[in-house]
């Protein structure tokens, strides 16, 4: 139907980005997590384990991993929370606001993430507005230390900006339910309540999976939120990916870890589209 | 049985011999519509409607798209609310209940099976929800689907059976829960013509069999004529007319149903001491004075080629324009002598036709109202 010159006229070019921009540095990537940092601060190009090996060593790495994967569940539970009730009212119940409350949801996202996790920074903080308001209606004495600088505060702005990606595959799930399915099962003697679990949570179970893996995933790379609002509990593991690549200059080790991690979010991306799939009925 | 028949009461046999039609206006109606009307905004969809469904009666709703059949159809299952008038079941309210608590099932247009669940679940769904033991749910699918002979498929999901074989699990999934009346909303829509035909007869026969009330939707009127006991025929949200197939067939209350159902010549005339005059046609009637609208069924007319023999009917001449052969029958169109065109229907006429007479009996054209027109 086409000539062979347009196919390659239209698929070159995203090919030749995808070799250049992502192929190529993640092989770049792999090599390098073999490689080591010599005494004189250059990179040996001698092959072997011991950056990974050393991952496994160094308590400090694998726990971050650890903290880092207990932080981003957090954050997909508590987007699934407020994301799932949201995207459940707006498509049964919204009515003729639905496109208007949509369109709030998603704003958000058009703010700079810098600033929004700033906002929180000012939040939180010790003289912030939640510390102020709080001794002022002497509710406490002194500014809650908690508040800020720590791994509350990093779980709380990434369920803030994580919730959208959370929400929206949901909101487009329940919105493919046709509408008959619920009447045939209100029609059937089922209550409100029973409709919702035998039919459209079931139904909406491809959203929620597509919507968890966004949050987690998302969530777990992240390394601004930890930096800004972190503190030295709050650090997340792309934080030491950064410093590894910055200031510490051990490439090689960096190059693992963030190996790993690409093994990791692979592995999660694959398991959730199996489920996705099994979970689909169209 | 002794008793009743000591009693001089009527058996059983005695009951089954009067037709369905008949015991409707012998035993208190199961589901009553009162003057119920339906708005959406501005927009009138149904207007003042009354309708009585007997027990175990075969009703159709029958009319065009948008003639509000099934807005009608879902106020009764309870998924619209009617903006005035009443349903009543028996002696409960039924309009004021939410659908869950109605004992009415629906078999949906495209039978909205639940995707996620088997065959058999989807079956189960009603009895399930009701919390009935799980040894009576068993025997009672089954049982169900034994009955719509799918049993092989109780294992399948729904998107690997074909249409067919999802219209009767529908049924199935809504007989199981023994309602007391079953609404379809023209379920037999999205099959092919054959398969259509089939599952109408053996819709009916299934019907007979349960003894459910059954109100069938459908702007098909050869498949209303062929299923129904009695046909509410609905134009432009009100009743134009509600009567058995034959009645609302050989008896048409008004010019919209006499041309909605089956073919029909529509003549307009005048009565004028006790003459209806209508063109060169005029047969006496006792009617009063006034102008008349007048039906006469295509097969009500007889073809006279010639031969001049008369039955002592209305005869006029006329010239053959149109002849359609339909294999059991012809149409034929004639342009009579005044300009008057008559559709008539004949056994075959055996070829090409010119010159004809043509020739009813008074007694075969049908006073009917004008249908005035409605937005």
């Amino acid at each position: 139907m086409f000539s062979r010159a347009y196919k390659a006229a239209v698929t070159l070019p995203p090919l030749i980005w995808v070799t250049v921009f992502l192929l190529a540095p993640y092989l770049l990537m792999f090599c390098y997590s073999f490689w080591s940092v010599s005494a004189s601060q250059t990179i040996e190009h001698s092959w072997n384990l011991a950056n990974y090996s050393q991952l496994l060593r160094v308590d400090v790495y694998w726990q971050t991993l650890l903290r880092s994967m207990w932080i981003a569940a957090r954050v997909t539970i508590f987007s699934l929370v407020l994301g799932y009730p949201l995207a459940y009212f707006l498509s049964f119940y919204a009515g003729k606001k639905k496109d208007l409350l949509y369109q709030l949801v998603i704003i958000p996202l058009w703010v700079s993430y810098l600033v929004r996790a700033y906002a929180w920074k000012t939040i939180l903080g010790s003289d912030g507005v939640l510390n102020t308001s709080l001794q002022y209606m002497h509710l406490t004495k002194h500014p809650l230390e908690f508040l800020l600088y720590s791994p509350f505060a990093v779980v709380l702005t990434l369920t803030h900006i994580y919730t959208p990606f959370a929400f929206l595959p949901i909101y487009a799930a329940l919105e493919h339910i046709p509408r008959n399915l619920v009447e045939a099962s209100h029609d059937l003697g089922a209550t409100p309540g029973q409709t919702f679990w035998k039919v459209i949570f079931p139904l909406s179970i491809p959203g929620v999976v597509a919507g968890a893996t966004f949050a987690f995933v998302l969530s777990l790379g992240d390394f601004l939120a930890p930096l800004l609002l972190g503190g030295p509990s709050g650090i997340m593991i792309s934080n030491i990916v950064v410093s590894l690549f910055g200031a510490a200059y051990n490439w090689p080790l960096g190059a693992a870890i963030s190996f790993c991690m690409l093994l990791l979010v692979v592995s999660l991306l694959f398991c959730s589209e199996r489920l996705e799939k099994k979970w689909s009925f169209s | 049985m002794g008793m009743v028949r000591a009693l001089g009461l009527t058996t059983n046999s005695e009951i089954i011999a009067t037709t369905t039609a008949e015991a409707a206006a012998n035993r208190s109606p199961l589901l009553r519509i009162q003057n119920v009307a339906k708005s959406f905004g501005k927009n009138a969809v149904l207007r003042d409607i009354s309708l009585d469904v007997a027990e175990g009666e075969f009703l159709t709703i029958l009319g065009e798209s948008g003639s509000g059949k099934t807005t009608l159809l879902r106020i009764i299952a309870g998924f619209e609310t009617a903006s005035a008038g009443e349903v009543w079941m028996g002696d409960e309210r039924l309009d004021r209940q939410p659908p869950y608590r109605r004992r009415v099932n629906t078999v949906f247009q495209h039978y909205a099976l639940f995707p996620h669940l088997t065959v058999e679940q989807n079956v189960a769904y009603g009895l399930r929800v009701a919390k009935r033991p799980e040894a009576e749910i068993v025997v009672r699918v089954k049982e169900a689907l034994e009955k719509v002979k799918m049993s092989v498929h109780a294992k399948s999901k729904p998107s690997k059976i074909s249409g067919g074989q999802q219209q009767r699990i529908a049924l199935a999934r809504a007989l199981v829960n023994r309602p007391r009346l079953l609404l379809l909303d023209e379920p037999l829509s999205a099959l092919d013509a054959n398969l259509r035909r089939q599952m109408q007869v053996e819709l009916k026969s299934l019907q007979r069999e349960v003894g459910i009330s059954f109100i069938f939707v459908t702007h098909d009127q050869e498949e209303a004529m062929v299923m129904s006991d009695r046909i509410a025929l609905l134009r432009s949200g009100e009743l134009e007319q509600v009567a058995t197939p034959r009645e609302i067939y050989g008896r048409p209350a008004t010019a919209y149903a006499a041309q909605f159902i089956g073919h029909t010549n529509l003549l307009k005339g005048a009565v004028r001491a006790g003459v209806v005059r209508c063109g060169l046609l005029t047969w006496p009637a006792a009617l009063p004075d006034g102008p008349a609208l007048f039906s006469l069924r295509p097969e009500n007319i007889r073809l006279d080629t010639g031969s001049g023999a008369t039955n002592g009917g209305v005869r006029v001449r006329g010239k053959v324009r149109h002849q359609a052969f339909h294999g059991a029958t012809e149409l034929i169109r004639v342009e009579c002598v005044d300009g008057l065109v008559l559709v008539v229907r004949t056994p075959g006429s055996g070829g090409a036709l010119d010159a004809v007479e043509l020739e009813f009996s008074p007694a075969d054209a049908v006073l009917v109202r004008e249908s005035p027109e409605r937005i």
